[in-house]
């Protein structure tokens, strides 16, 4: 932080949850830096949230605990929460505020940058293009993954979030250009973070990783900041040093939660369940800062994990998520309860940035027409399971089974994949010619003659 | 220029408090603190003026001066508006990069049209004309596509004294001067207009034409008029912004106004990528030169947003005030009204249901007030369409902003989460979704493409409504009891739903489908229904029916037949009926 000679004021006027409102001062600026140093010597940090005439009110971040009315000093930093950032902060772990917590001194930093970071000019972003090939085939074949896209993972409590994230980071390859991960956690448990950490350890990627942990039983107000301190890390690395990035951020509903929290005590008029109406605006702020920026070589890439409360894709945060991201991966509980992981749902997931960077001189010719015949079939065999629920599957059609057994494979053996399991876009591919030829080839609409003359293989009927 | 108007007593993220501000009215434009941010008056009390401030506030300190130049918020009127990308309140965004780089930086200061720029001036009337307000006294020819009309601004009229004759002219220069009870008033080739106030027109006339979009759904199906206002709600992943993308790059409106109004910075750069390089069918020019770019994401200032569908739409009626069809896109106006909500929270305004204020419907119904068909003041017939999505929280319509929207609106596309699941685009739904404005254009119709159609649609959409019922028996009880005759209709409508109403939108051929390709396939398919009918009161089943490759033949008929093999597409229906009847024998 900024050394300052400045003003310091003695005592508070009200301290209620994580905010206190301090009176009598003057020439204090809206969203800028406050730290509080209590009579132990303990220094915090804060952001004015909002400032009057002669009064400000004070967001603490290291929580209010053991603040009282007479005990603190306030200084006013006058500048927006900045952070110093450097390559080295690679292979290094923080606490949600950015201090060490791996025992090591602070890096040293090359800038310093404003946190809340700028909207990119939308005549200055570039297109995301080039895949990231993420080794997961119903990532890769069926909603991929695109350079500078934010693809969040919509899962519940119980769900193998953290290993598919934990997979992703350490198989994500992008050809022959440098590439690291930042990782933000937010109120998640320490055996979570440990997970990550181990993971990166033992795949040898951790020299490439930086990790921001704002753990389970810190003050819930940390978590606010947690995200952009490391997307401010991250962009520096993008945009600054060229890197592809690749963030993931776990638990955004945790974030949002905060959120929820501090609104709740400043007395705003809630939206839906008591969320404030700017959650969409705040987690804009925080999901639109991936991208590409035309003619600088680096991209940011999101991967937020959200737990959806009750398993309700309508519930506000991935509601809102859903609205600003690219697309959505969720999962589904009863796939997982069957034996398949990763459980990625077929239908509801989605890449939106995917038509545009699959198919010929890209991933392969065949990728586009394929991949949307085998959503159309996988949606057919939805319908077939219902009905075959009713009516029992002996009073199925011939072609209705073919169907049930296309179901079975796709989730099998498409789906299906070992956490170890490394498998390329071509393999992916083949495999799905393999399945989607179990249907009869006329059933095939949204592929063409020739690409079926091409791959459609001939089958025993069995 | 400007004056001190006030101090800031108060900052609450977007909204400003000033004290000692009486001099300052509702609506007045002002600048704010050092970094001269530009803001609103959006509420007086006493001595204290409330203030939506466009840009970031942050580091805004109380005792800041407020300034202002006593204007309302305006946008500029000129040629170079065509093309070109502005955020919500008209900051061309191109040239704020060139100066600022790629971060969008607070308190810059940019006019909206260029000033240096020269452009060819030709002069259409001649001086001691007598003008009425809103006549036109020249053009220029703003892009290869759009001849931009030089009208007297609305509140001015009297004798001509002067024109220039023809020769390149900057917008500094003026062109003409008006003399009425002997005062000289300068035009020059922009005027200025406050973007809440809706510019006057002659009278408004009844919308008699579609806007014809070439998507196969909406042309034949759910058609919207030119001059109507239609919304399409959907969840997030529903396909919104492709409908909006194809319309706005197909439809056969003159000119294009796309508002990108709080949503994703990765869509917009999509379009202003792809537009310049869409050629137009009609005219072979790039796209972009027949549309003005609005830009403001998620991500940039949330006031803006609010102020970014009032800039949308007073250009689009400048464009109108020349005599053209103009479409506006709005996406997604739930952003729009969230904005709204947003800075009622921080204005501490009484919420009603989920949060939103009071007038949000008074407000919506303003917005698409201002679309219609009129007979301008200078005497010609423009249009204004509104295309708007609306992003309804958790896909249920039932929410504030599409209960309230559809109230003023005529047309609605309601996507449809399980079509888009499925993979069916556009996830138009067949059976919530309609259109009041068939009767209104049935003539058009008629008189350009066949009188057919209404009638065909009818018969489509019954057959649509019976597979609706007919499908809940088959959940039940499969497909394999029902009879023949019922099985042929779930048949058809499976032809159909896969044959015509999916369509590609990345598809060379399948993107766009001329009205009279729409109408060729829809007879196609509607004579396989009859003359199945027949055959199958006769004793021919289903499933024979269904394996001969004229059934192969409709469903590929979308991208087998381009434009040109229209002439081939005539047979289909006779090809159709001949291969049935064999079956016969």
């Amino acid at each position: 932080m900024h050394e300052y000679s400045l003003r310091e004021y003695l005592g508070l006027n009200e301290i209620v949850g994580p905010l206190f409102i301090i009176r009598n001062i003057h020439n204090v600026g809206y969203n800028e830096v406050v730290e509080v140093m209590d009579n132990e010597g303990r220094s915090r940090f804060g952001i004015t949230l909002e400032v009057g005439k002669g009064y400000a009110v004070v967001q603490v971040l290291g929580g209010t605990g053991g603040m009282s009315l007479n005990n603190c000093k306030v200084r006013f930093k006058e500048t927006p929460l900045m952070i110093g950032v450097s390559e080295e902060m690679l292979g290094r772990v923080f606490d949600g505020l950015g201090n060490p917590l791996d025992g090591m001194p602070k890096p040293a930093y090359d800038e310093q940058l404003d946190v809340n970071g700028m909207p990119i000019n939308p005549t200055a972003r570039d297109y995301p293009k080039n895949i990231i090939e993420t080794g997961l085939s119903s990532i890769d074949v069926m909603n991929t993954l695109v350079r500078g896209q934010k693809l969040p993972i919509f899962s519940g409590s119980g769900l193998p979030h953290d290993m598919i994230a934990a997979q992703i980071a350490r198989q994500a390859r992008v050809k022959n250009e440098s590439f690291c991960v930042v990782f933000a956690a937010m109120g998640v448990k320490y055996d979570t973070a440990r997970f990550f950490i181990k993971s990166f350890e033992e795949s040898g990627v951790l020299d490439r990783v930086s990790l921001f942990l704002s753990l389970a039983d810190a003050p819930s107000i940390e978590r606010l900041l947690t995200p952009k301190l490391a997307l401010t890390c991250a962009e520096y690395l993008a945009f600054k040093k060229g890197m592809h990035v690749l963030v993931i951020m776990t638990d955004m509903s945790n974030y949002c939660e905060a959120l929820r929290e501090l609104s709740t005590v400043r007395g705003e008029i809630p939206a839906r369940k008591g969320y404030p109406g700017y959650l969409y605006s705040d987690l804009a702020s925080i999901y639109e800062r991936a991208g590409m920026i035309k003619g600088v070589p680096g991209s940011i890439t999101q991967l937020p994990i959200l737990t959806m409360p009750n398993d309700d894709i309508t519930h506000p945060i991935p509601d809102l998520t859903g609205y600003i991201t690219e697309g959505q991966i969720v999962l589904e509980r009863e796939l997982y309860s069957r034996g398949v992981y990763p459980p990625i749902a077929g239908l509801p997931s989605l890449s939106r940035l995917m038509k545009d960077n699959i198919g010929k001189g890209m991933t392969r010719e065949d990728h586009p027409a394929l991949a949307s015949q085998l959503f159309a079939a996988y949606a057919h065999v939805k319908d077939i399971r219902a009905l075959a629920s009713i009516i029992g599957e002996e009073e199925l059609t011939p072609l209705d089974l073919k169907y049930l057994k296309f179901g079975d494979e796709f989730e099998k053996r498409l789906l299906t994949q070992n956490y170890h399991e490394r498998r390329t876009v071509e393999e992916g591919l083949d495999l799905g010619w393999d399945i989607i030829s179990i249907l009869p080839r006329e059933e095939l609409i949204r592929i063409k003659e020739e690409e079926l003359a091409k791959h459609y293989r001939k089958r025993d009927e069995t | 220029m400007s004056s001190i108007a006030g101090k800031i007593y108060r900052v609450v993220g977007p909204v400003v408090e000033a004290e000692e501000a009486v001099s300052l009215r509702m609506l007045d434009m002002v600048e704010v603190g050092e970094d001269h941010l530009i803001g609103e008056v959006v509420r007086i009390k006493a001595d204290r003026a409330f203030i939506q401030v466009y840009e970031d506030t942050t580091s805004l300190k109380a005792g800041d001066f407020i300034y202002t130049q006593g204007t309302p918020l305006y946008v500029e009127l000129g040629p170079g508006l065509l093309g070109n990308i502005y955020d919500g309140i008209q900051r061309p965004l191109e040239i704020i990069k060139e100066r600022e780089g790629f971060y969008i930086q607070k308190g810059v200061h940019i006019e909206a049209l260029d000033r240096k720029k020269k452009w060819r001036f030709l002069p259409r009337r001649k001086a001691g004309d007598n003008l009425r307000s809103g006549e036109q006294i020249g053009e220029v020819q703003e892009t290869d596509l759009i001849m931009h009309k030089i009208l007297i601004p609305p509140a001015i009229s009297g004798s001509l004294k002067w024109l220039a004759p023809e020769g390149d002219y900057s917008l500094l220069e003026k062109i003409a001067v008006v003399t009425k009870g002997g005062v000289d008033i300068d035009i020059f080739m922009y005027q200025r207009w406050p973007v809440r106030k809706s510019r006057p027109y002659g009278e408004r006339l009844t919308v008699n034409e579609p806007l014809i979009t070439g998507q196969r759904v909406i042309d034949t199906l759910f058609p919207v008029a030119k001059g109507g206002c239609v919304a399409i709600p959907g969840g997030f992943g529903t396909g919104k912004t492709v409908v909006q993308h194809q319309i706005a790059k197909w439809s056969d409106a003159e000119v294009v106004i796309f508002v990108g109004c709080g949503e994703r910075g990765n869509e917009m750069t999509d379009v202003l990528l792809n537009f310049p390089k869409l050629i137009d069918p009609r005219t072979g020019r790039p796209l972009s030169e027949r549309t003005i770019f609005i830009a403001n994401t998620s991500n940039m200032p949330v006031a803006a947003r609010e102020a970014s569908i009032y800039t949308g739409i007073t250009m689009a009626e400048y464009y109108r005030d020349m005599g053209y069809n103009v479409a506006l896109m709005a996406d997604s106006t739930s952003r729009w009204a969230e904005a709204l909500r947003e800075l009622s929270g921080r204005l501490e305004e009484m919420p009603l249901e989920e949060g939103f204020p009071a007038y949000l419907p008074s407000r919506l119904a303003e917005f698409y007030e201002r679309a219609g068909r009129v007979r301008t003041l200078g005497g010609e017939n423009g249009s204004i369409t509104i295309i708007a999505s609306v992003s309804p929280p958790g896909g249920d319509f039932s929410e504030p902003v599409t209960s309230h929207t559809k109230r003023f609106i005529r047309c609605f596309w309601a996507l449809d989460r399980d079509l888009a699941n499925a993979r069916h685009y556009p996830s138009i739904g067949w059976i919530e979704s309609y259109s009041e404005y068939l009767d209104d254009i049935k003539r058009w119709w008629q008189d350009k493409v066949s009188a057919q159609w209404l009638e065909s649609r009818y018969i489509i959409m019954e057959l649509l409504q019976k597979e609706q019922k007919l499908l809940q028996v088959v959940k039940l009880v499969g497909p394999e009891v029902l009879p023949q005759t019922q099985r042929l209709i779930l048949e058809t409508c499976y032809i159909f739903k896969n044959a015509f109403l999916q369509q590609n939108a990345f598809d060379k051929v399948d993107t766009y489908s001329s009205a009279k390709k729409q109408l060729l396939m829809l007879k196609a398919i509607i004579t396989f229904y009859q003359a199945g009918e027949v055959i199958v009161k006769k004793g021919i089943s289903v499933n024979e029916i269904k394996v001969l490759p004229v059934c192969h033949e409709l469903m590929r008929m979308k991208t087998d037949y381009t434009e040109d093999d229209l002439d081939r597409l005539e047979k289909m229906p006779e090809k159709v009926a001949e291969a049935l009847k064999e079956l016969d024998f």
